[in-house]
């Protein structure tokens, strides 16, 4: 048996744990329904930015942490990428600790209110469920779970503060203050390290700010995680652009032993088919930070967005849900997810898609757009789609778009998202020569330790996956952090 | 936070201000830029570096007052603080010795112009500058751009000072008169672009520093978008110098004014709501 079985093993025969389970047969449990999420109604949230999903009340979370049946081997667990103890901190709900749960959750996870929130568990830990794997019943509401616990602690005024290391004064830096960034500083700082992180912008939290909108992970939630680390002793430097502000050789200087680069895949790709800079156009992470991260919407703010009536967003990634329903909240009379492949090709949540459907977005799948028109002011006002339909599966898996000849139609459009991915951000490469990319840009790592081919520096996150999600970024910060400890005290 | 150490209105409308900011002092060259936002509330917005004084790690921004950013950023003074400054960004100008170069400025372009002007002098350069404004009170940075420059020609449109005419003219005199083997050319982008179509036709290359909007300034959102040579380029970290003859400056002007009603719409309401004593 390894380490962390042996572990999990021991944490499970505790008394308590022993006890739960005498409370009720297993029977009993499977008997229950998963819980649902207490949502905003659809007519309504569409035209606010608060939060769509409201949380689960007490009775719902002790009730659904029932339903887990604290597994002998609790799969749910190697389909978590930072590998949380799932049933255990289930269990501290079940009994009633909510703030022991948080504090379970906290072992491996910085940000489980962020995570709760975003992760992707249908296909993470609930996908990995007994329930889902074996008893084909809907899984163990983990990620609901993983909210409740997180919020409650948040609300509680009662943040737990994890045991920091003795001091040991080296400085060590992370470049990017994403969730990969977030989580090597929260490690790195329990181990006894002065950790800095630096960051472009003047917000800290990557896209976390800038990009996921507040009516799916409020920014108020980030803060307040962020809070933690800061207690926690990590400084924080913003408007601090590592290979411009000052180089990585600069901060070597300054007595920076080591870095983290996390900075991100913050280059938006367009289509380069032909209008598409007039007026109006914009990529998805430009329409995302104008309104949540410069607050375009509120008048009180000086940043502008052009946001019309007849909303056209291309893509079906995370980042086109929101941006549509982002539209749609702004006052859109039509706001359109135009995709080439068909729904179920489609890289969002499901979670994402349908809250979308039901907030009245409209879905024109299989379709591609050729061209945009503009006005004489050069403001886009028509876009030509085409037709598609789906051919043999390409190396993705997914099946290939193939173009209808002569399908081609026109549509009115004031405003267009163009949401087609991103390419990874150049800035850290270019200014550090020696650095191996790959043919994409991203920085190559080996991808046990998570260290570049230049000495001292490590690298996670979406600047080596080229797009990835919060919690991948964040084992991967995880990661570097163990292997930087190691490297370091040699 | 960067605090403002030094405040000199060089007209009722431009303003130059002198921030603490030793790091970006140290490592910004000519051609550099940084973001600027001025308040909680406030808006993200390039500004390139006119100068630096790496003693008193400070670096010099030059202002004019169009709308709401830059009014509040020109209404501060010394000993406040600016909200946010980033930088520096862009790359830096190409300096090489290439013989005659013809330098054209027009209202605020001629601050970013100056430290080009310098380093392509220093590099042993013969350099001409074209300054061009609507009317005498918009010339600026005269006397410095006369140290750094082997001639200074002044073209205003009014012929309140120096030769009255547009910045073409100015340049095409000296096109005529000797062999030019560069042009540079920073300024508003209609300028630049009749800049650029006088340049083209007698066959000088040209580099345009362009100031599109923009919002992070490190190639996140893709706001300062440009067709260069067919080809859609980011000002912020491709830029922001380009070869002239490339740049579409039509598609650059209409960019520019996409939130022209929402501005002009919000800079009543501020000075509506901030009534001058
Ligand atoms: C709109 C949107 C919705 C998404 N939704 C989800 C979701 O629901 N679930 C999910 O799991 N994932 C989602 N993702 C993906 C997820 O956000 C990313 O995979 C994750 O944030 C990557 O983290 P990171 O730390 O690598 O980089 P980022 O979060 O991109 O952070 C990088 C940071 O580094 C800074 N930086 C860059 N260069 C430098 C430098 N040289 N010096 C200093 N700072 C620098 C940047 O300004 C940025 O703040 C979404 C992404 C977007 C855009
Ligand atoms: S696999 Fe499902 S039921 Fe088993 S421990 Fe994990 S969450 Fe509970
Ligand atoms: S300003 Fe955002 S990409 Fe250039």
């Amino acid at each position: 048996m390894d380490g962390v079985s042996e572990y999990l093993k021991q944490e499970r025969d505790q008394e308590w744990r022993l006890a739960l389970r005498g409370n009720m047969k297993n029977k009993e449990r499977t008997q229950l329904e998963r819980v649902s999420m207490r949502e905003q109604a659809a007519d309504k949230r569409n035209k606010n930015f608060t939060e769509v999903n409201l949380g689960l009340l007490k009775e719902q979370a002790m009730l659904e942490a029932q339903r887990c049946l604290d597994c002998v081997n609790p799969t749910c667990i190697t389909g978590c990428p930072v590998g949380i103890n799932i049933p255990k901190f289930i269990k501290k709900i079940e009994a009633g600790e909510f703030l022991e749960s948080a504090k379970v959750l906290k072992e491996t996870n910085t940000l489980p209110a962020v995570c709760g929130r975003v992760c992707p568990q249908e296909v993470q830990c609930e996908e990995a469920c007994f329930y889902t794997q074996k008893l084909k019943k809907p899984p163990v509401a983990i990620g609901f779970l993983e909210r409740f616990s997180a919020d409650y602690e948040q609300n509680s005024g009662e943040m737990s503060v994890p045991d920091i290391h003795d001091k040991n004064g080296i400085k060590v830096a992370s470049i990017g203050s994403g969730p990969a960034g977030l989580a090597f500083a929260a490690d790195m700082v329990k181990l006894g390290y002065d950790v800095t992180v630096f960051e472009a912008l003047h917000e800290i939290g990557g896209v976390l700010k800038y990009g996921i909108p507040e009516f799916r992970l409020p920014n108020r939630i980030v803060d307040l995680e962020i809070d933690v680390l800061k207690k926690m002793g990590v400084k924080f430097e913003k408007n601090f652009i590592v290979g411009a502000t000052a180089s990585v050789e600069d901060l070597k200087a300054e007595g920076f032993k080591a870095f983290m680069v996390g900075s991100g895949a913050g280059l938006p790709n367009f289509m380069n088919i032909p209008g598409e800079n007039y007026i109006g156009i914009y990529s998805s992470n430009e329409y995302l930070t104008r309104v949540n991260l410069m607050n375009a919407a509120d008048p009180a703010y000086d940043t502008p967005v052009i946001s019309g009536n007849k909303v056209a967003v291309i893509g079906g990634g995370n980042t086109a849900m929101d941006a549509v329903r982002t539209s749609k909240r702004l006052g859109a009379e039509r706001s359109i997810i135009i995709y080439r492949r068909s729904i179920q090709e489609m890289p969002a949540r499901v979670e994402e898609i349908k809250h979308a459907q039901e907030e009245d977005i409209e879905f024109m799948n299989l379709h591609n757009p050729l061209e945009y028109f503009a006005d004489e002011n050069g403001r886009v006002c028509k876009m030509k789609v085409q037709k598609m339909k789906l051919g043999e599966p390409d190396s993705s898996g997914r099946r290939r778009p193939i173009p209808i000849e002569g399908s081609e139609f026109i549509i009115e459009v004031d405003t267009v998202v163009v949401s087609v991915g991103v390419s990874p951000n150049p800035l850290i490469p270019q200014s550090m020569k020696e650095l191996e990319v790959s043919s994409w840009g991203t920085i190559k790592v080996d991808p046990e330790s998570m260290h570049s081919s230049v000495e001292g520096v490590f690298a996670g996150g979406d600047i080596v996956r080229g797009g990835a999600t919060v919690i991948l970024a964040m084992g991967d910060g995880r990661k570097a952090a163990e292997a930087m400890n190691r490297y370091l005290t040699q | 936070m960067n605090k403002i150490i030094e405040k000199e209105y060089f007209s009722e409308a431009v303003v130059k201000l002198v921030l603490e900011a030793p790091a970006i002092a140290r490592n910004r060259r000519a051609g550099h830029f940084v973001i600027v936002r001025t308040g909680d509330k406030g808006e993200r917005i390039p500004l390139t570096i006119a100068g630096a004084n790496l003693e008193r790690g400070t670096i010099t921004l030059v202002i004019q007052k169009v709308g709401v950013t830059s009014t509040k950023l020109c209404d501060l003074e010394v000993g406040d603080l600016v909200t946010d400054v980033v930088g520096p960004l862009g790359k830096p100008t190409h300096i090489e010795k290439v013989g005659t170069v013809l330098a054209s400025g027009g209202g605020v372009g001629v601050a970013p112009l100056l430290p080009i002007v310098e380093a392509l002098k220093e590099a042993g350069n013969r350099v001409i500058t074209v300054l061009a404004a609507r009317k005498r009170e918009l010339i600026i940075l005269e006397e410095q751009m006369r140290e750094h420059s082997d001639e200074v020609i002044i073209m205003t449109d009014d012929g309140s000072y120096g030769k009255k005419g547009l910045v073409t003219q100015g340049m095409e005199e000296v096109i005529l008169r000797e062999k030019v083997d560069l042009a540079v050319t920073v300024g508003p982008a209609v300028m630049m672009k009749f800049c650029s179509l006088l340049t083209g036709k007698y066959g000088i290359s040209t580099v345009a520093s362009l100031n599109t909007l923009m919002v992070d300034g490190t190639g996140m959102c893709g706001a300062c978008r440009v067709t260069v040579g067919g080809k859609t380029k980011f000002v912020c970290v491709d830029g922001p110098e380009f070869d002239a003859h490339q740049v579409d400056f039509d598609e650059m002007m209409l960019r520019l004014n996409s939130y022209k009603l929402s501005e002009t719409e919000a800079y009543e309401n501020f000075l509506n709501s901030n009534p001058k004593p």
